[in-house]
């Protein structure tokens, strides 16, 4: 044991992380190198059938795979940022928000509704990395924190499906105090007796991570998922420790006690309905 | 313009805004008075000034937790360790006497020399830390102990270990904490708020900031790296996202703006802690009126209406 108020990180330094294979195409498997057609992934609900990588979903994809068909009724999507910082770095942020939604169709990083899995209702916030990083701002925290809301007045269950990179730069502090709006938001889902059941999946890092999504009654991780608060590179080069394969990784997680069950893809669903089932959500 | 006449307006115009953000109506010709004289001053906060309050906010002379606590306090007993793990250095609990009433302080603590610097890990708190902090603020709740907290890191230790010790979850739970404490609380940012390792002790009834903090959600480097690619941009990252208190106050996420001595708090420790001893007796006084409840909701309310949404 070290001395008092020192902290043992000895066992840690371990072999360093492999260097991300070099996948070009978004479809080659940057586990096994395979490649697909689009419709080939989204048959396998965009898991590799030869080594079960799991690749990023978006949003509305994610929807159509956990809930009920024709289920999914969306909520609060008229939502959008502002720019109050007026922020430029290389574009200006309304530039980017622009072309965010441009290219993904969606309006911030988060979709929200109310659905069914397997006849069980919810409310469901499903979050989209490829939108700016899934990074956290006023909308996503506004649109998270009105469906804690909006199940609280059910009495019923939040299904939360993180990805993100942490809080969006470019709304400054006011980026950073989604993260306390957030846990306030499940705080008053559990007084009402609600339950926040977190699905975390590659990657959910930074603020998103140190707030709602850590605060599930229940945390479920995709296989491979990175969830770290602070991401590999930034560890590495503020600490010069060598990190272990499995940094940040679900499944070291699940070791460390931070997380309840690594859940693959295929079984999401059926796993989501056994708890809401045990949690009381009639169907 | 005086500065506290600045302040106050900078004070009205966040509270308005506030109002009208949270509600969706538009009180616009206030406002929009307000704003007018505001923008002379928004110009005059310069680029140059707001790097200047970054290199205040960081100067090596810059008090620390512990030095307002042997200022402020009478009658310090520090708490040591989480009852979990380990006792870390880079967060200071403990309870002491402010005017005859007990209250508990958490605050961070960096180091004056490379040993101490080390032994508390430059004021980066591990989830250690963060629990430290929670058994101290859950023990003062329970015997009505006002608490304040200290707010002065660059941000959650990233390591190794502290994420195999769960830094996201501590710093998710210390935050529920505070929304939980049923006794008055004040946050004083008094150097670098630094993203969730800031906020983790900032959930508070009022939240201050000294004159020369900053209150950020990534460090001046941490963004010019992610998107200049140049760290060496910081100076311009910073005057993107403004970290400055008259801005966090203006943005409706801090109440309110303790004076420092001219050039700094470093140049008169004293007096700069008697400022700050100043500051949060008076939000302690008016705190204190407030039935527990009313302090929850009031808090919880404030934390739900942050942000800023366009209009549709």
């Amino acid at each position: 044991m070290s001395a008092p108020g020192r902290i043992d990180v000895s066992i840690e330094h371990k072999r360093s992380a492999p260097e991300a294979p070099p996948g070009k195409h978004p479809n080659t498997c940057p586990g096994c190198g395979s490649h697909y057609r689009d419709e080939e992934l989204a048959e396998h609900l965009r898991v590799c059938p030869q080594c079960g990588h799991h690749f990023v979903v978006g949003a509305w994809e994610r929807i159509a795979q956990l809930a009920d068909p024709d289920s999914f009724l969306e909520s609060h999507a008229d939502l959008r940022s502002a720019d109050p910082l007026d922020f430029f770095d290389l574009r200006p942020y309304a530039e980017r928000l622009a072309q965010a939604e441009s290219e993904t169709g969606l309006g911030d990083a988060i979709v929200t509704g109310g659905a069914r899995i397997d006849g069980h209702p919810c409310q469901l916030a499903v979050m989209d990395f490829a939108f700016m990083g899934g990074s956290m701002g006023s909308v996503v925290g506004e649109k998270l924190a009105r469906a804690c809301e909006d199940a609280a007045a059910e009495g019923g269950a939040l299904v939360s499906v993180s990805a993100s990179g942490g809080a969006r730069m470019q709304e400054g502090i006011l980026a950073l105090m989604q993260m306390p709006k957030t846990v306030c938001a499940v705080d008053e889902l559990h007084e009402a007796g609600g339950v926040l059941l977190s699905v975390l999946t590659h990657p959910t890092t930074g603020g998103v991570l140190a707030s709602f999504a850590s605060l599930g009654d229940v945390i479920l991780a995709e296989p491979g998922t990175l969830m770290s608060f602070a991401g590999p590179r930034v560890v590495a080069q503020t600490t010069r420790e060598k990190l272990p394969d499995d940094f940040g990784l679900a499944e070291s997680n699940l070791r460390f006690g931070h997380v309840d069950a690594i859940v693959k893809r295929s079984e999401l669903r059926t796993t989501l309905s056994r708890l809401l089932r045990l949690f009381g959500a009639e169907s | 313009m005086s500065q506290d006449a600045e302040l106050g307006l900078r004070d009205r115009l966040a509270r308005l805004s506030g109002v009208k953000l949270l509600r969706g109506t538009r009180l616009s010709t206030e406002i929009e008075r307000l704003e007018r004289q505001l923008e002379r001053l928004r110009e005059d906060k310069s680029d140059e000034e707001i790097w200047r309050s970054v290199e205040l906010a960081r100067h090596q002379d810059r008090p620390y937790t512990l030095d307002y606590v042997e200022r402020i306090l009478e009658d310090w007993f520090e708490l040591h360790g989480d009852r979990g793990r380990l006792d870390d250095g880079a967060i200071v609990a403990g309870l002491g006497s402010l005017d005859g009433r007990t209250i508990a302080i958490v605050g961070h603590q960096s180091g004056r020399d490379a040993k101490e610097r080390t032994h508390r890990t430059w004021g980066m708190a591990y989830p250690e830390g963060y629990r430290k902090a929670m058994r101290v603020m859950e023990l003062a709740s329970r015997h009505d102990f006002p608490i304040v907290t200290l707010v002065d890191t660059q941000g959650a230790y990233p390591g190794v270990a502290a994420e195999q010790h769960g830094q996201g979850g501590a710093i998710a739970r210390s935050q529920l904490a505070m929304l939980r404490l049923e006794v008055p609380t004040v946050a004083v940012v008094i150097g670098q708020g630094g993203s969730g390792g800031a906020v983790a002790l900032a959930v508070a009834d009022r939240v201050l900031m000294q004159e020369h903090a900053i209150y950020s959600v990534i460090t001046p480097e941490g963004c010019a790296l992610i998107l200049w690619r140049d760290a060496a941009q910081a100076k311009r990252a910073a005057a993107a996202f403004k970290p400055d208190a008259p801005h966090c106050l203006e943005l409706g996420v801090i109440d309110g703006i303790v004076p420092e001595p001219e050039g700094g708090a470093h140049t008169d420790p004293d007096k700069a802690a008697s400022l700050l001893r100043e500051a949060i007796t008076a939000h302690l006084d008016e705190l204190v009126l407030s039935a527990p409840e009313e302090l929850l909701r009031t808090r919880r309310a404030k934390f739900r209406g942050m942000g800023v949404l366009a209009a549709v």
